[in-house]
């Protein structure tokens, strides 16, 4: 009874840690950091479904947990990295507009994901299952991210992030979705990342940056 | 095996043109593989008729008359959709706008994309149908930017990051969807999502999660149908890439993102009943619809012109689906069908039209009927199709949801004259002065298939004067299905 006691608790943490570096990348500027704090955010991922695996005994998980290995620690920051230093842009920074502001709507977003998450929390069996609120948080702060960022990157990383937090209400509420699906969901988004790594280049040389304020023309007058 | 062949040979299909797909033969194969796939899909479509709802492949795959139309339909304008690319591929690569490569790259994904269309209407796994949808978004999203203009690029990118967005909120509504399955079936790995399984306890599914789920599946596929207020990707995505791709997104995949909110619904309907599902969608439907028919107005591309008239038309059916009852469905099924034909049939036109006079821009069209009287025809024929006149089928898909609105909820009435009349007068107004009038372009370079184009505003002409019993019985099994 410890045991599991232990586990729900590092649990806990771990979700914390999720939440922190999903603040962080609200707030970073370099897009190298966020594609290491992208890293980070995955290694965490990795961890608490390694426990969720452990403490359920379902052997399942502990695939999905290799899947999140191989995809979000290794492969996707790897491709991220790779793109940014042929495009020359791993030392960009962009201007953010108003951080504390920012701040402020991440942290009604939380609020409100804690208050959605309230009823089904109520009803999960899974020992992960306080976690959901945070889950949702993570997914709406990623949503705010690609909302306020202007830089392609940028906007594909908050679009990862975003899948991260569904990976986690996944494991939160049901402890993870069939293999199947999971695997076709790692598929699509290893695809997607491709196709947006072509299209950057494509991008750039069509308007010699990566800003997104160049993509506004069309637009009802 | 029906299936089987109905999803391999596009993704064969794919195979194939990844390789040879920048040869001459290239438009050919690419419409032989098409033709195969209808082939195979007509004989799936002759096994349900005759034997009935089918489960296949562990229940991964299942077929009954709602989708088994669907199947069809997507099948058949695939191929017509094909047939269209032949000519007006190579006047695109005439005029300079293509090379090799990227024709390579646009047969290949045309394959791909048809495929994941076809496994979105076929899977059984509700899971499964959401990793087709994001495979059918990826596949057309190098499509769009396939010019690499500037305003081509800005139009991918919005589509994806939109789409890719709104899918992502259907993700999280299928997790809580798996998580309402686990408490009624227990942790039963793949068949806990499984639409036959799902539909057959949708009655113990716990109330305040699929209300929940609902929320996140509608606007997430609704993203796709392009429901307003998620519209923005739609009308770019149509006018700027080339016009086959405009024909199948408009044609096909917006029916089939329609597809997987209904299949939710009927899901959701059961647990919370009908009153709520149905008046979000009736909502989003005529608030699409109103939308998508002012902006007609400010068009000046005939591109984007009918990208709003499509939204315009989902929000009808989106609005009569969330009416129910088995009129209402009926109508919605034969809108869904009359929509696509028609549509598609338009773009192939207003493809060539934009091609003869060089420009997208509709001032710069004039006087089609004296160039080629077909596509002059075609176009004004088309219009006259979309906007509801007798006797072509729109009008009576229309006229039923019209009338069922009226006697179940009159307040909606006047939003949907309002919608269908501002809609009638903005592109009259506009085809009107681009099919007749003066014009000295010179004729094309390929002569134009304009078959399809006949053969579809044939079919939708049939459909208003005379429905085959046979297919009215099937409409009303899809409609008592969706309940």
């Amino acid at each position: 009874m410890h045991h599991s006691e232990l586990i729900a608790q590092l649990l806990k943490v771990i979700a914390a840690g999720l939440l922190l570096i999903s603040f962080a990348m609200l707030a970073s500027r370099r897009t190298q950091q966020l594609i290491t704090l992208f890293a980070w955010q995955g290694a965490m991922l990795f961890v608490s479904t390694c426990l969720v695996a452990y403490s359920s005994g379902l052997t399942e998980m502990y695939y999905s947990a290799g899947l999140t290995l191989l995809l979000k620690v290794i492969a996707l920051p790897w491709i991220l990295h790779r793109l940014i230093h042929r495009l020359g842009a791993q030392w960009d920074s962009e201007q953010l507009v108003n951080v504390p502001t920012t701040m402020m709507a991440g942290l009604a977003l939380v609020i409100f994901a804690f208050g959605l998450a309230q009823p089904i929390t109520s009803m999960a069996t899974t020992i992960t299952r306080h976690t959901l609120g945070i889950a949702l948080a993570v997914i709406l702060l990623a949503f705010l991210m690609m909302i306020t960022r202007r830089k392609a990157v940028t906007q594909v990383i908050g679009f990862l992030a975003m899948e991260n937090g569904l990976f986690f209400a996944a494991t939160s509420a049901t402890y993870g979705m069939p293999m199947v699906i999971e695997l076709g969901i790692a598929l699509d988004l290893l695809v997607g990342v491709f196709i947006l790594g072509i299209f950057f280049f494509q991008i750039r040389e069509q308007f010699d940056s990566l800003d997104l304020s160049n993509l506004e023309s069309l637009k009802e007058d | 095996m029906e299936i089987l062949m109905v999803l391999g040979l596009p993704l064969l299909g794919a195979a194939l043109l990844a390789v040879f797909g920048a040869r001459r033969f290239a438009a050919e194969l690419n419409a032989g593989m098409s033709l195969a796939t209808l082939i195979a899909a007509s004989f799936l479509v002759l096994r349900v008729i005759r034997h009935g709802p089918l489960l296949a492949g562990h229940e991964q795959f299942f077929v009954d008359p709602f989708n088994v139309f669907l199947v069809a339909l997507t099948a058949f304008v695939g191929f017509t959709t094909a047939l269209f690319s032949r000519p007006y591929m190579r006047i695109e690569e005439h005029h300079g706008r293509l090379n090799p490569g990227r024709l390579r790259l646009y047969h290949s994904m045309y394959q791909l994309f048809m495929a994941a269309m076809l496994l979105a209407l076929l899977t059984n796994n509700m899971g499964l149908l959401w990793v087709a949808m994001e495979a059918a978004t990826l596949s057309t999203v190098l499509l769009v930017s396939l010019y690499r203009t500037r305003a081509s690029l800005e139009a991918a990118w919005k589509y994806f990051i939109l789409c890719g967005v709104g899918i992502a909120q259907a993700l999280f509504g299928t997790i809580l969807l798996y998580f309402a399955a686990e408490k009624a079936l227990g942790r039963q790995g793949m068949t806990a999502l499984l639409w036959t399984h799902l539909n057959a306890v949708k009655g113990q599914l716990e109330p305040r999660v699929l209300g929940l789920a609902f929320v996140f599946l509608l606007v997430g596929y609704g993203t796709k149908v392009g429901l307003a207020p998620l519209h923005n990707w739609l009308p770019d995505a149509h006018a700027e890439g080339p016009t086959p791709v405009s024909a199948v997104l408009s044609g096909l995949l917006l029916n089939v993102a329609l597809y997987a909110v209904i299949r939710c619904k009927v899901l959701v309907e059961g647990s919370i009943g009908h009153i709520l599902p149905g008046r979000m969608l009736m909502t989003f439907g005529l608030l699409s619809a109103v939308l998508g028919a002012f902006f007609i107005w400010r068009q000046r591309d005939i591109k984007r012109l009918f990208g709003y008239s499509s939204i315009e038309h989902m929000g009808i059916i989106t609005f009569a689906f969330g009416l129910g009852g088995p009129v209402a469905n009926f109508a919605a099924l034969l809108h869904m069908t009359v929509h696509s034909l028609t549509k598609s049939s338009i773009f192939f036109t207003a493809g060539h039209a934009s091609q003869t006079a060089g420009t997208q821009q509709m001032d710069g069209i004039r006087g089609l009927v004296g160039i080629s009287p077909t596509i002059g025809w075609g176009l004004m024929l088309g219009s006259l199709s979309i906007l509801g006149m007798p006797p072509f089928g729109v009008f009576a898909s229309e006229f039923l949801i019209l009338t069922t609105a009226m006697r179940e909820h009159p307040w909606t009435t006047p939003f949907l004259l309002i919608a269908l009349g501002v809609a009638f007068a903005g592109i009259f107004s506009r085809v009107q002065p681009m099919v007749f009038g003066e014009s000295d372009a010179p004729p094309l370079p390929h002569s134009p298939a304009l078959l399809p184009v006949f053969v579809h505003l044939g079919m939708v002409l049939l459909l208003g004067v005379y429905m085959p019993a046979a297919l009215a019985e099937w409409y009303r099994a899809a409609a008592r299905l969706i309940g």
